[in-house]
């Protein structure tokens, strides 16, 4: 079949395709109004039943608490994956991580870049923490958090060489904290059903007031742990493609 | 207005398929797979959103204000992450594809054998 | 519902409906640019202008949550990821 046979019957494909969808979703009460009575309930009832002021993340970590476990469980299996689809294949050699020609002339980095990067990295991490802790009061959360902590490891990277990235995040300590993440937050659900509660059901007591930080009982917690497993999960696959592209090359053994 | 975003959530679904469709590149076509996928984000939050309404946090708002409905935020949320991870293993895959048959190429990919 | 509530984050409604229009209509358009180009490292920063594009959006549909995933994700993340592995097969390649 010709590319532009293809095409055609690409095109005569969608254009059934988009009928069919556009039929469907015009079917749909319209943008802005909103019938459903769950968004409703949800927001009514969650500030006075987990004390935290961020319904999102009460839906995340408390109502659906069971999916997102789930969904932590797929980026772990990704990142299982992508240091299993990337490792050293017969036929390959791996070099190590040091210097061989330590000295030649190397045009050092710029220092636009190094100051940059080095003034940055200081507020990010902080930042990337402050997101993951800050679940329940404000728009943040274990995901967000923990891909902004793994920014600031590139960060580092552009302002130095890989092997300070290798240095700062082996793989080693990198995949215990992030076994630690999603362990953890299995193990919270776990913990509620050895006190006789349902899995993931909120046993901590929850705070005074709500929207301080130390309120809503295991959304906090919950939320730490997702923001370290995000965050070696991402650090991971970088990693990973680094050491592809510049430690793995062809012939030996 | 009802339904101007429906619109763009099915013809950002097109333009994607068609990038799909007629890709000769193993990275071209992830990444109009990413442009795919963002047009689910896009309908998720559509169907969700009230007329005149603030976001779902009630941290300085009374807690009765009319609010968006936080469930499909919190499934577009993770989704965003999710789906990141999951495209890094496929470029996972086309690397080491390309490492093997020696070209990115979709066509060429299928007749190779072996 | 069609007053907006009287809040310090609400505009009136004809003038947030002007701003997702606007924009929905540069996401189209932004895909559709995604999709048309055929270079591959200039495809990956026009993902990231996109990603952008598209954070905004979900600022305009009251998501600020989203938002911030997407910003981070879609113009950080995964560009460097891409950038990685196009620089990984453009070594094999030479």
């Amino acid at each position: 079949m010709t590319q532009a046979q293809r095409r055609l019957a690409f095109l005569l494909g969608s254009a059934g395709l988009a009928a069919f969808y556009l039929w469907g979703l015009f079917g749909l009460p319209g943008f802005g109004n909103y019938p459903g009575p769950y968004g409703f309930i949800i927001n009514r009832i969650a500030v006075g039943q987990t004390d935290a002021t961020g319904v999102v993340s009460t839906v995340n970590f408390e109502y659906r608490g069971f999916d997102t476990v789930g969904e932590e469980f797929i980026l772990f299996a990704a990142a299982a994956g992508v240091a299993t689809v990337l490792r050293r294949l017969r036929g390959e050699q791996e070099r190590p991580a040091v210097d061989e020609a330590a000295d030649r002339q190397v045009p050092p980095t710029s220092s636009a870049i190094r100051m940059i990067a080095l003034l940055f990295t200081g507020p990010v991490v902080v930042m990337g923490w402050w997101l993951a802790s800050h679940a329940q009061t404000n728009p943040s959360g274990g995901f967000q958090g923990g891909v902004i902590l793994a920014t600031a490891f590139v960060l580092i990277y552009l302002s130095g060489e890989f092997v300070v990235f290798k240095r700062i995040s082996p793989v080693d300590v990198t995949d215990v904290v992030e076994a630690v993440g999603a362990g953890g937050f299995a193990a919270v659900g776990v913990s509620a059903v050895a006190m006789g509660l349902p899995y993931l059901s909120n046993f901590l007591p929850l705070g005074s007031v709500p929207g301080a930080v130390s309120s809503s009982g295991t959304i906090a917690l919950i939320s730490f742990f997702v923001g370290l497993e995000v965050a070696a999960a991402f650090i991971l696959i970088i990693g990973e493609l680094l050491e592809q592209t510049l430690l793995i090359r062809q012939g030996g053994q | 207005m009802a339904y101007i975003p429906f619109i763009v959530v099915v013809w950002i679904l097109m333009v994607g398929l068609y990038g799909i469709v007629t890709s000769r590149d193993l990275i071209h076509l992830i990444i109009c797979l990413i442009v795919v996928q963002s047009s689910t984000y896009v309908l998720l939050l559509g169907v969700g959103y009230v007329t005149g309404a603030v976001a779902p946090y009630f941290y300085d708002v009374p807690v009765h204000t009319p609010a968006v409905d936080p469930v499909v935020q919190a499934l577009a949320l993770t989704d965003v992450v999710v789906e990141a991870a999951v495209t890094a293993l496929l470029l996972a895959f086309a690397i080491q594809a390309h490492k093997r048959f020696g070209t990115l190429d979709p066509h060429e990919l299928a007749s190779l054998k072996g | 519902m069609i007053a907006a509530v009287s809040t310090p984050y609400t505009v009136p409604v004809a003038m947030m409906d002007i701003l997702q229009v606007t924009i929905l209509i540069l996401v189209a358009a932004g895909a559709t640019a995604v999709v048309l180009i055929r270079e591959r490292v200039r495809q990956v920063l026009v993902l990231s202008v996109y990603g952008v594009l598209l954070a905004v959006l979900f600022l305009a549909f009251q998501a600020p949550d989203v938002t911030l995933s997407e910003l981070t994700v879609g113009a950080v993340a995964l560009p460097v990821v891409l950038l990685l592995t196009l620089a990984k097969i453009k070594k094999r390649e030479e």
